[in-house]
């Protein structure tokens, strides 16, 4: 499947599990802070992704969780060298590299974007 | 509880349940009561219907005990999203709702379930184009002698059948694996008493039988 297919079809479950008007759903877009997502809603898209794309996801494949509460992950308010490696590890599909150059906690939301979610339905396609 | 039985269950897969709307349930008195003007006369009367809330709480129930009963009632299921609810008329005293829930995804953090609202409305009772009770239509209808046998009250014309009203998609999801990771007692509370009691009188749970030890139980 094409990449532009897939960005439709996660257009598609979003702008479904948001309800955000397609225009809002752009690849830059950040699921938290620009389109409003909250933490139950990455169950509604994780199962609508699921049928669409017809693949599991396991908890936490999209999004790992606990990070900010970790002592490890996170200290002082901002995001540890090994938060930002145990990222990079188990959601290759996220970029980190705006996180990597401002660490703080409150960036972690801005980093989940769209884009990174057409590209963990890619990199699942791929490995199936 | 706002349901009154569970009719069907296919573990994992589906769930009915029926609740029949009562006059004798209070908040029907106020929902909604009747306008009255300054000078005493009735403005608008009473509009006895249950509210919509009400019945999205009662597709709730029936899909929280469908996704309960999948892990035997050890999760602490919890409604997290009404995703979409639409209804398309209302339910008066008198007529009965039927509410199906259908797992469509389960998870170890939860599950989607999607919901269809039926109603039976022997009674004719309450339409959308207003409120106008049986009575009062038998009543008009033998003030103008017209026979008994006029056209049908119910649109399908099945009177006392349930046409579909509603559907409505629910996210729920397990409280101890919510992703904050913040820990809840460890008796699960979500399933009261209740439930319990609804679950026995339904035979889903065996007498004797609690929440979590359905062994006894059987499907209804």
């Amino acid at each position: 499947m094409q990449r532009d297919e897939i960005f439709e079809k996660v257009k598609g479950v979003l702008v479904e599990a948001l309800a955000v008007d397609d225009d809002e759903v752009t690849p830059d877009a950040t699921i938290f802070n620009d389109l409003g997502a909250e933490s139950i809603d990455m169950l509604d898209i994780g199962f609508q992704l699921e049928q669409a794309f017809g693949f599991k996801i396991e908890q936490g494949e999209m999004f790992p969780e606990g990070v900010t509460s970790d002592p490890e992950m996170v200290a002082d308010g901002k995001v540890t060298d090994k938060g930002i490696a145990m990222l990079k590890e188990r959601a290759p599909h996220i970029k980190v590299a705006a996180l990597e150059a401002d660490p703080r906690l409150e960036k972690v939301r801005d980093i989940f974007t769209v884009d990174a979610l057409v590209t963990f339905v890619e990199n699942k396609l791929n490995a199936a | 509880m706002w349901i009154d039985r569970v009719v069907e269950l296919i573990p994992r897969e589906r769930l009915v349940a029926i609740k029949n709307v009562s006059l004798a349930e209070e908040h029907l008195h106020d929902h909604f009561e009747a306008v009255v003007g300054d000078d005493g006369s009735v403005v608008r009367s009473a509009l006895p219907i249950m509210p919509a809330s009400l019945i999205i709480e009662g597709m709730a129930q029936t899909g929280g005990i469908l996704v309960g009963h999948a892990e035997d009632f050890r999760e602490k299921v919890i409604l997290a999203k009404v995703s979409k609810a639409e209804l398309s008329r209302e339910a008066g005293p008198g007529c009965q709702l039927r509410y199906t829930a259908e797992i469509k995804s389960f998870s170890p953090a939860g599950a989607s379930v999607s919901g269809t609202v039926e109603l039976s409305d022997p009674a004719g009772c309450v339409k959308n184009d207003g409120c106008r009770g049986d009575a009062q239509l038998l009543h008009e209808k033998e003030s103008v002698e017209k026979p008994k046998t006029a056209s049908p009250r119910h649109p399908s014309g099945e009177s006392g059948g349930f046409e579909v009203i509603g559907t409505i998609e629910l996210i729920f999801s397990h409280l101890d694996r919510n992703m904050a990771g913040v820990e809840y007692p460890e008796h699960n509370f979500v399933f009261g008493e209740g439930f319990k009691t609804l679950l026995r009188t339904s035979g889903v749970l065996g007498e004797g039988s609690g929440i979590g030890d359905r062994g006894s139980g059987k499907e209804p």
